[in-house]
């Protein structure tokens, strides 16, 4: 690899302030230029469970989980073991641990440069109230070369709230750790340019759909997606919408088809339990032609599976979940950066096309937080043209679409419907009505010109790797280690999943001698998509593995010649 | 500018033909329903009737106004998103017993809790008529009618009034079919309520409960001004036979949401700049 990478992994129990020293380094790193992802991973539990900041610093932005750690910083050892393969450690890795605790035989095994050191004493020492995490806070900053006063700076702003004892606390524990008399040195990578974004992925999504107009949210809390709809109250508020907490995932997005039949743009988060519980309605908003976006932040699944963890196991209930024949839209964002973008896009196609809109977003992407040059914005759409002498809510038009009037406008009353309706509206169980408005709404999701954002096409070669995604950094990450061993790869990374643009696949994939289905799940869910949709020239192979261990190119290179080699 | 044009009941009414029953209560609903709006003067434009699924969910399509004809037991949850986001409308949902208490039991408990400035009327037959009669959360726990629960249900009918109370409803009234003059001023008084107004109708089904023809003598207008005590409210509500008709609850309290705060800066990208 030519660029320098530096994965630093923090760990200790839930509640212990873990997280917190990953967002401060990784702040007063990107102050500095530098560029870097944090994932958090937690066991289910709020308080007292395991906790993870797994920074990985880099020099580009695509950011793929680490899958070695060069440091390691462990409050103790039990909650270290039980993230198991999580967190690999590299060999001679550097290890800061409390002095007095025996280090297991396996961390010993990879021969690291242990760094012992009283860390709660020390803590104590520096003051009263002094805690280990800001002592491993300055201590890390040293490693990195922060500055002790960019560090207190920062971890005084988000101590904004706390009593005056507690950022005094951590200012001191953080000189302490800064001040420490460290032997050990790791190269790290060179700083980009300054002004960057500090965003994560959920916190990106709900800036997408605001920016695309949404300005009413329902919300209903279910891990990892609350942070989602979090994030939205306040700036809601800020542009004047509305955000209501709903008693259930069934009211919430009934009450979006019902602000969205009111004209105002609507939008709710959840993961795939909600999602579930969700697509009876989406059939109505399907059926009715009430425009409406879902972002779901998927996890490891079925029922209530790895609710803190990643997977992209919700592709097959995204696409197929719904009942009676229900076109409607899906994509997912590629990337943290991409989910401003994709958010966006997909609120967009839902208000042009007045359909359902789901979004597939993952823990991976939605829970990490990066630093990020100010992201792509997705250019408005063209409002569709309207009509209004004798007016019919469901007319059949070349397009599709059909003008939705908004209660309010005058002379244009109808009555909206999940029964199967005639072109006014009007509930009908004729055999033609039924083929009619079926067709029209498959046509104006198969009618539409999408432009190029339907995917990130990168690359040439005869081998072409396909996914959607998150799983695009890790596939991105793989052509990489291919080139470097001399073998060309193509990569495609699907952002609209749903229609499927199969003659668009098929020109990308044209030449290719063989292509790999990557994805974060156990099903090949996308596999068999892609198998099902379209037909393919050349031999097509699936790596499907799913979480909670985020996807790797190394194991997906790895795989690759595996199959070859048999 | 023309003068506007008094509208009369039928006025209100659209083209579409009611799929219900000869001698269904449902009738006299959407008869009192549309005189409320002509006595009120209703904006047809401004106006939305949401439903959930059965016979009396078909209601919106019959009514010269926006409707929703929404999935079965949400009607509630479609209504108060309209009503949040579009505050400057008229919502009134409706639905039958089954939609409101069983299925969409969970929203009904919440809208009242809520207290989004809306109407809520459940047109309450005590059975699911469009499924061909089945017991429903309202049904008496010894009706053997249905081949379903051939012995009764064999549980204790729901008290709607007892449990919008409860649940924090401000003003609850019942109405009778056999009486659409009554159902009509309730309707319009619970319109003009500024808040959640729960309205129960009493509305026999003809077809799979015809012993309800009895109702007619049991209803009893209720004499007294409304309560406004909720303690008082509570003794009513669980102590009574169900049939006292009025408006028998009234006490307005502040609705949700609450009024916005002034629009600050349009920027929401702040806070992402290091």
């Amino acid at each position: 690899m030519t660029q320098t990478e530096l994965s630093v992994a923090i760990t200790g129990a839930g509640g212990a302030g873990v997280i917190s020293v990953g967002e401060l380094l990784l702040q007063a790193w990107a102050r500095e230029g530098g560029r870097g992802l944090l994932r958090k991973a937690f066991g289910p539990q709020i308080r007292g469970g395991e906790s993870a900041a797994l920074l990985k610093l880099t020099e580009s932005e695509r950011y793929t989980a680490a899958s070695s750690y060069q440091v390691l910083l462990a409050f103790d050892w039990n909650n270290y073991s039980r993230f198991g393969d999580e967190i690999k450690l590299a060999p001679g890795c550097i290890v800061f641990c409390e002095e007095a605790a025996e280090v297991p035989a396996e961390v010993m095994a990879v021969k690291p440069d242990l760094v012992c050191l009283p860390m709660k004493q020390l803590a104590a020492q520096a003051h009263e109230e002094g805690r280990v995490n800001m002592l491993a806070l300055g201590l890390l900053g040293q490693l990195l070369g922060l500055s002790e006063a960019s560090l207190s700076e920062l971890a005084t702003q988000k101590l904004a709230h706390k009593p005056l004892a507690y950022q005094q606390a951590a200012q001191a524990c953080i000189a302490a750790g800064t001040g420490y008399g460290l032997s050990c040195d790791v190269p790290v990578p060179v700083p980009g340019a300054k002004g960057c974004w500090y965003i994560s992925g959920n916190q990106a999504a709900g800036l997408g759909a605001l920016e695309a107009g949404i300005r009413f949210v329902a919300a209903y809390p279910i891990t990892p997606a609350s942070d989602v709809l979090e994030w939205m109250a306040s700036p809601l508020e800020q542009l004047g919408g509305n955000l209501v907490q709903a008693e259930d995932e069934l009211a919430a997005v009934n009450m979006i088809i019902g602000a969205a039949f009111g004209g105002v743009p609507a939008f709710t988060a959840t993961s795939g339990p909600g999602l579930a519980l969700m697509t009876e309605s989406l059939g109505l908003a399907v059926a009715s032609e009430t425009p409406i976006t879902v972002l779901n932040v998927m996890r490891g699944g079925p029922s209530t599976g790895i609710p803190t963890k990643s997977e992209q196991s919700d592709l097959n209930i995204a696409l197929h979940g719904l009942h009676g024949d229900a076109p409607h839209l899906v994509l997912a964002p590629l990337d943290i950066a991409d989910c401003v973008y994709t958010s966006a896009w997909a609120v967009q196609l839902a208000q042009q096309l007045q359909t359902v809109a789901i979004v597939l977003s993952d823990q991976f992407i939605g829970q990490s937080t990066a630093v990020i040059s100010e992201p792509q914005r997705c250019a408005a759409l063209e409002a569709a043209a309207t009509e209004d002498n004798d007016y019919l809510r469901y007319r059949l038009t070349e397009s599709g679409i059909s003008t939705m009037a908004t209660p309010g406008d005058a002379g244009l009353r109808y009555t909206a419907d999940g029964l199967e309706h005639n072109e006014a509206g009007t509930p009908s169980a004729r055999d033609d009505d039924h083929q009619r408005q079926l067709h029209k709404r498959e046509h104006k999701l198969s009618a539409c010109s999408y432009g190029d954002a339907w995917a990130r096409a990168e690359g040439d070669g005869e081998l072409a790797m396909v996914c959607f995604g998150s799983a695009s950094a890790a596939l991105c990450e793989a052509a990489e280690l291919l080139a470097e061993q001399g073998v060309a790869a193509r990569t495609v990374s699907l952002r609209l999943l749903a229609p499927l643009q199969v003659e668009r696949l098929q020109a990308a994939l044209a030449g290719c001698s063989s292509v790999w289905v990557i994805e974060q799940n156990h099903g090949a869910q996308l596999y068999h998509y892609l198998r099902g949709q379209m037909d393919f020239a050349m031999p097509v192979h699936s790596y499907a593995r799913a979480g909670p261990v985020p996807l790797s190119g190394a194991a997906i290179v790895a795989a690759m010649k595996e199959a070859t080699a048999a | 500018m023309n003068e506007p044009v008094k509208l009369k009941a039928k006025d209100y009414k659209s083209a579409v033909k009611p799929i219900w029953c000869p001698g269904c209560g449902h009738f006299s609903i959407l008869n009192a329903l549309t005189k409320a709006f002509a006595a009120l003067g209703i904006a047809k434009d401004d106006t939305v009737l949401v439903s959930g699924i059965g016979c009396s969910s078909r209601l919106p399509a019959y009514v010269d106004s926006y409707g929703f004809h929404g999935v079965h037991g949400r009607g509630l949850a479609i209504a108060q998103g309209l009503k949040v986001a579009r505050p400057d409308l008229t919502v009134i949902a409706m639905g039958g017993d089954g939609d409101g208490f069983s299925i969409g039991g969970n929203h009904f408990i919440h809208a009242c809790r809520r207290n989004v400035n809306m109407t809520y009327i459940a047109m309450d037959n005590e059975v699911y008529g469009m499924t061909k009669g089945q017991a429903s959360p309202t049904t008496p726990a010894d009706w053997d009618h249905s081949k379903l629960t051939p012995h009764g249900p064999g549980v204790r009918p729901f008290k709607p009034a007892a449990l919008a109370l409860a649940a924090g409803a401000p003003w609850i009234a019942r109405g009778y079919s056999g009486n659409p003059n009554q159902i009509a001023k309730l309707i319009a008084e619970a319109i003009e309520h500024p808040g959640f107004s729960f309205v129960q109708v009493l509305s026999q089904c003809i077809t799979f409960c015809p012993e309800q023809t009895d109702w007619k003598a049991i209803v009893n207008e209720r004499e007294e001004a409304p309560l406004v005590d909720a303690d008082e409210a509570a003794q009513l509500f669980l102590h009574e036979d169900g049939f006292q008709t009025g408006v028998l609850y009234n006490a307005p309290r502040a609705t949700w949401p609450p009024s916005p705060p002034e629009p600050q800066s349009q920027d929401i990208t702040r806070g992402f700049c290091l």
